[in-house]
């Protein structure tokens, strides 16, 4: 089963893990916004319908590689804060090898596979957070 | 063809989209953004370096060198940083 979800609404953990569980094995992972640098916002920017079938074939390969019985992937986008969760990723086999390293290639293949831009505020100014070449070695590690 | 524009690059357009008929000679979406450079001060400030632009094809990223004949929307934008 496949749930994806892309939208400004706060990620409800409890509920979400609760849809999550099957198998024997439940991955999560949560990503929350930091402050580095004195950020007090950060922005995400997405490709409407493009960014919902993007992690839907992302969770289509996690399911068939590691013969998943979830993929769960929800983004929040629009204004969010320090503290705020940005991203919940959930995944459940039979076996916690599968439930681990799945997460792992889901969160990794998000960094650069999925249209999403973040734009940081910090004090009077705002700013595209540019792309990292340690995402892509991460994603690459996948192929 | 519709064209789409994301973080930065919609910044400095300052549109999110708009309609285009280019001329026949743009067959890439190379071409596009060439074409489009020369069409006023905000596309030639966001394509002034190709090597930080990418792109989609109704929805589905694809190289520069990517023909746009029949297209319905293409799309172009920064590096992704999402996740």
């Amino acid at each position: 089963m496949i749930r994806v979800r892309v939208g400004p609404e706060p990620i409800d953990l409890a509920a979400e893990l609760e849809k999550a569980e099957q198998g024997g094995a439940v991955a999560t992972f949560t990503g929350i916004v930091r402050a580095d640098d004195g950020v007090s916002e950060l922005r995400l920017e997405h490709y409407p319908g493009a960014t919902e079938a993007a992690l839907e074939v992302l969770a289509v390969e996690a399911i068939a590689r590691w013969s998943l019985h979830t993929a769960t992937i929800v983004h929040r986008v629009g204004p969010l804060r320090p503290g705020d969760r940005i991203v919940f990723v959930a995944t459940s086999a039979d076996h916690r090898a599968a439930a681990l390293e799945s997460c792992a290639y889901l969160i990794d293949r998000l960094k650069t596979d999925a249209p999403f831009w973040k734009r940081e505020t910090v004090g009077e100014t705002k700013r595209w957070v540019e792309p990292r070449t340690t995402d892509d070695a991460a994603a690459d590690r996948w192929k | 063809m519709r064209l789409v524009y994301f973080a930065w690059v919609r910044e400095r357009i300052g549109l999110a989209e708009e309609e285009v008929s280019p001329p026949a000679e743009v067959a890439t979406i190379a071409d596009l953004i060439d074409w489009l450079a020369s069409q006023g001060a905000g596309h030639a400030a966001a394509f002034a370096d190709t090597t930080r632009l990418r792109a989609a094809r109704d929805q589905s990223f694809v190289p520069l060198e990517t023909p746009i004949a029949g297209a319905s929307e293409i799309a172009i934008f920064p590096p992704v940083t999402g996740g």
